[in-house]
């Protein structure tokens, strides 16, 4: 348990801290404060620098899990435990309604979106009458286990902190899962995830509601900390707030939210207390300092504390090498198999009035290696974006193993077992070479959420991860296994793709221009690898410029030109077409 | 309600339309040129406007001296950026732009407070000193991570907001202030009262429209800012100064935001924070108009004004819940129909 020892000295650290003696009430009050801003800072870490959607909103969900708490304990008199559920679940339900909405925005329409709404809800909060308008609530009882009653902030302070021991602990093992690693893909975009079957909308709305209700959390611990809720601290000034903390500890790491919560509000209580010192002035001059930290903090660290503390450590925390003696099983296919793979009939794609593919048809049978050449713009790429449901094709059919997949999208062909790898590589560069590989798996896993936060996937997670070792050793290699993917020379990287496809198990594997970038000696045994898969029973569909590579390995080349098919054949008879010949190197004259 | 009432309440929204139309605009030029997502817009409308209040008060506004303190940081930087070839035209040049600009704005200003000055002077000075704000805030905070992601720099624009509302606090207090009217004139339709302040409202609003359409559809220069916005790199290739664009972008973004505060401070009472919620509702009209289209842009933005007028006359309490939320159903629609194939990112 290597891994989990610093975490119980910070446990044990935090747990000690009250009984210094001598220890200032008001720093215990600091504390309280870090840890209610920790807890939204997870969140956000979670859905802005792992997943990429940046939120300017959680204040507004802290203010559901508030008031939830606030009205039902003091108009009805709910003990505060019975509405922690309660206050989770509103935050929850309010972060799906909006969730529904906003996370399929893309690029800036999503942070400028969450600004809107987060001060919309800020006004509603200050405007309706049964959360008492701009006065808020008051009177809130404290929370209370048996006769003890957390009145004073040394005692909530353990409640406080545990939950936030709590949520990293389940926050840090969800990253660290199937489920985690579809999260971690999304902000390279949606298209290679998708292409593996993980629904990235849904993925998204996951995270949504993951933080909004961690922010949620804090707001009830707020309620019955402050015993007053009032709107101002639900604003758009305290989202900002947040997303200042979690860019300042760094975005991308959980404990980096709790290191930004501390450095920000010990902060904020020092200018507080000693700029009006330094320059008599009247005002809000810390809201200056702060506002110019975080453009310089931005200019000379743009990932925050956390990893530049975490590079200049001692020591390296290690990996576990996954037990390759698992077997993951294989995925569910047809009985019988039919000799047609994937049948293309007049596939056509029309973008406004270029025609990309023009009535393209096509086979590829069963144990067989087919090429797709043509020069550049000749739609090898469209068609291939055809097969895989990232575009809706303009006229035709596609099918797989006698199924048409023209409307199906990309994770439904992904479950029929074709694989494929991308012309301009889609790896996520902070993953390791392991985790990249297994997010190829992710349709063979099962573990959800939940039960990766409480660990309960273990399981299955070991076999995906062996599935993935094995993948990369097959295609040579497992030296590189623990390396960074954004790390490895291109070449490299375009190999780590192809052992990503075969994580699926699949029976068509689309590989687009694998050999680019590679060694004479790494083309021959990517050759070697795709003869051997072949053997094995799967079959390839590739498209590549290297002619000596092509005409050694394929069993039958299709040639596109100007998105029309214009020969079809086996490399002999290709390499004499003469309407081949033209197109690479142009008409005699 | 009767028509009188609802020709009144079009009117207010048509009025306060135009100034979120003119912010709108700034905000799509910005973006569309540097992609930041202006969030420090609002703070240019309280300057501008407070900087007239305080000018035609007889005093000197705090905003000239924050002019001369950002222009001696961004020659700092000039200094520290081109450290490696420093040539007597490249000094002489941020010299001239970074010190000798903002020294002779203030000298003017602190001229000039106190005397009996024309507004058409007092307009002019409070351009110029938010021009130059606008100018250096560009070059200092902006132009050094101008090639990082979009949400990079919407986060800088957030840490400008913050740094720059709190000096308005400094500058300008924390009451509120009105300044003196364009013009008196006022002429009635029917029931209708048009005064002449209104009616500079819609004609400037109108020109710039117009200009920054014809600008950025039909000039060789508009072009080649827009082409800035799509591909730094590729403009540089074919010779396209971005940080200049970058430069003239915020300027313009800044005098539009001044020139929006100086037309409505004579109508409502401008507090140092009013600027904010004025600037976000012209991105609500900016976002409606997808950060592209200024004509879209400006319909938008009437949209905003009369749904804020009516709302304000049937549920005053609800007025800014309903205003914000009105981008949500526009969300929704850009997200049906959001694009197969996404860029790629980072």
């Amino acid at each position: 348990m290597m891994k989990r020892l610093p975490i119980i000295v910070f446990a044990c650290v935090m747990a000690a801290i009250p009984f210094i003696p001598g220890m200032p009430p008001f720093w215990i009050v600091l504390l309280d404060n870090i840890g209610l801003s920790a807890l939204v800072a997870m969140g956000l870490v979670l859905l802005t620098g792992v997943g990429g959607l940046t939120s300017f909103g959680q204040a507004a969900f802290c203010g559901f899990g508030a008031y939830t708490t606030a009205v039902l304990a003091t108009a009805y008199g709910v003990s505060p435990w019975l509405t922690l559920p309660l206050s989770l679940l509103v935050s929850g339900i309010a972060a799906v309604v909006l969730g529904l909405v906003t996370v399929r925005l893309s690029g800036h329409y999503l942070p400028l979106g969450t600004i809107a709404w987060g001060i919309g809800l800020f006004y509603l909060f200050s405007k309706l009458e049964f959360l008492g308008r701009n006065d808020g609530i008051s009177g809130i009882p404290p929370l209370s286990i048996g006769s003890l009653r957390m009145l004073d902030p040394g005692t909530i302070y353990f409640a406080i902190w545990i939950a936030v021991l709590i949520s990293a602990l389940l926050t840090v093992n969800l990253l660290d899962s199937r489920t985690g690693r579809a999260i971690r893909a999304l902000r390279r975009g949606h298209i290679a995830a998708e292409a593996f079957g993980v629904q990235t909308p849904r993925a998204k709305l996951l995270v949504f509601i993951y933080a909004a209700v961690l922010a949620g959390l804090s707001g009830w611990f707020y309620a019955h900390f402050e015993r007053a809720v009032n709107p101002t601290p639900f604003g758009a000034q305290a989202g900002i707030e947040y997303l200042f903390i979690a860019v300042v500890g760094g975005a991308g790491y959980v404990w980096g939210g709790v290191l930004g919560a501390a450095i920000v509000v010990v902060l904020k209580e020092v200018l507080q207390s000693y700029l009006p010192y330094l320059f008599h002035g009247e005002g809000q001059l810390e809201t200056i300092v702060f506002g110019i930290l975080l453009v310089v903090l931005l200019q000379l660290a743009p990932t925050g504390v956390w990893p530049w503390l975490m590079t200049r450590l001692p020591f390296r925390p290690g990996r576990k090498r996954p037990d390759t003696s698992l077997v993951l099983p294989a995925r569910a296919r047809a009985a019988a198999a039919p000799s047609v793979l994937l049948e293309i009939d007049n596939a056509r794609k029309q973008f406004g009035g270029v025609i990309a593919v023009n009535d393209v048809s096509f086979d590829v049978q069963a144990r067989e290696i087919v090429a797709l050449i043509g020069p550049n713009g000749a739609g090898k790429s469209t068609t291939f974006n055809l097969i895989t449901g990232v575009l809706a094709s303009s006229g035709g059919t596609i099918s797989v193993l006698g199924r048409n997949i023209d409307r199906a999208p990309p994770q439904e062909v992904a479950k029929l077992g074709i694989a494929r790898t991308f012309q301009h590589v889609k790896l996520v560069p902070d993953m390791t070479v392991l985790e990249n590989v297994a997010i190829g798996a992710h349709l063979r896993g099962q573990a959800g959420a939940l039960s990766s936060m409480f660990r309960l996937d273990r399981a299955d997670e070991a076999k995906l991860l062996a599935e993935a070792a094995r993948q990369i050793e097959r295609v040579g290699l497992a030296d590189q296994i623990d390396a960074l993917a954004g790390s490895l020379s291109l070449g490299q990287q375009r190999i780590v793709e192809i052992a990503r496809a075969l994580c699926v198990d699949p029976i068509l594997l689309l590989l687009d221009e694998p050999a680019a970038g590679l060694r004479h000696l790494e083309k021959q045994q990517l050759a070697t690898l795709l003869r051997q898969l072949r053997d094995g029973g799967m079959s390839v569909l590739l498209v590549e410029h290297d002619m000596g590579f092509v005409m050694d390995l394929a069993d039958r080349i299709v040639v596109l030109d100007f998105g029309t098919k214009i020969a079809e054949g086996t490399p002999q008879a290709i390499k004499t077409n003469p309407e081949v010949i033209k197109a690479y190197l142009g008409a005699v004259a | 309600m009767n028509t009188t009432i609802m020709l009144f309440l079009v009117q207010d929204g048509i009025t306060n339309g135009a100034i979120y139309a003119l912010l709108g605009l700034a905000l799509v030029l910005v973006f569309a040129v540097t992609r930041v997502i202006l969030i420090p817009q609002g703070e240019f409308v309280t300057y501008g406007a407070l900087t007239y209040a305080t000018l035609s008060a007889g005093q000197v506004p705090g905003s000239a001296r924050l002019a001369v303190a950002m222009g001696v940081v961004a020659f700092g930087l000039d200094m520290f950026a081109g450290r490696r070839s420093l040539h007597l035209r490249l000094v002489g040049r941020a010299l001239a732009v970074d010190i000798i600009l903002p020294s002779i704005i203030f000298a003017l200003t602190l001229w000039l407070a106190g005397r009996q000055t024309p507004i058409a002077i007092n307009i002019a000075l409070s351009l110029l000193i938010v021009a130059a704000i606008g100018l250096f805030l560009y070059r200092i905070a902006f132009q050094p991570i101008a090639h990082t992601s979009v949400l990079v720099l919407l986060i800088a624009s957030v840490g400008c907001h913050l740094a720059l509302q709190g000096f308005g606090l400094v500058f300008f207090g924390a009451e509120g202030q009105r300044g003196p009217p364009l013009s008196d004139a006022a002429f009635t339709v029917g029931a209708l009262r048009f005064s002449g302040q209104s009616i500079a409202v819609y004609a400037i609003t109108a020109a710039f429209i117009v200009g920054l359409w014809l600008f950025f559809g039909f000039t060789l220069y508009g072009k080649a800012l827009r082409a800035t916005a799509v591909n730094r790199l590729g403009a540089r290739l074919v010779g396209i100064r971005t940080t200049l664009s970058g430069q003239i972008a915020f300027l313009l973004a800044s005098v539009i935001g001044a020139i929006s505060g100086i037309l409505i401070v004579p109508i409502t009472t401008l507090y140092y924070d009013t600027g904010f919620l004025i600037g976000l509702k012209g991105f609500v009209a900016a976002i409606i108009g997808g950060l592209v289209s200024y004509p879209l842009t400006a319909v938008a933005a009437l949209v905003v004004g009369i749904v804020e007028a009516f709302s304000s006359f049937y549920a005053s309490n609800f007025k800014e819940v309903i205003v914000f939320f009105l981008i949500l159903p526009v969300l929704v629609l850009r997200s049906l129909a959001a694009p197969a194939v996404e860029e790629e990112k980072d």
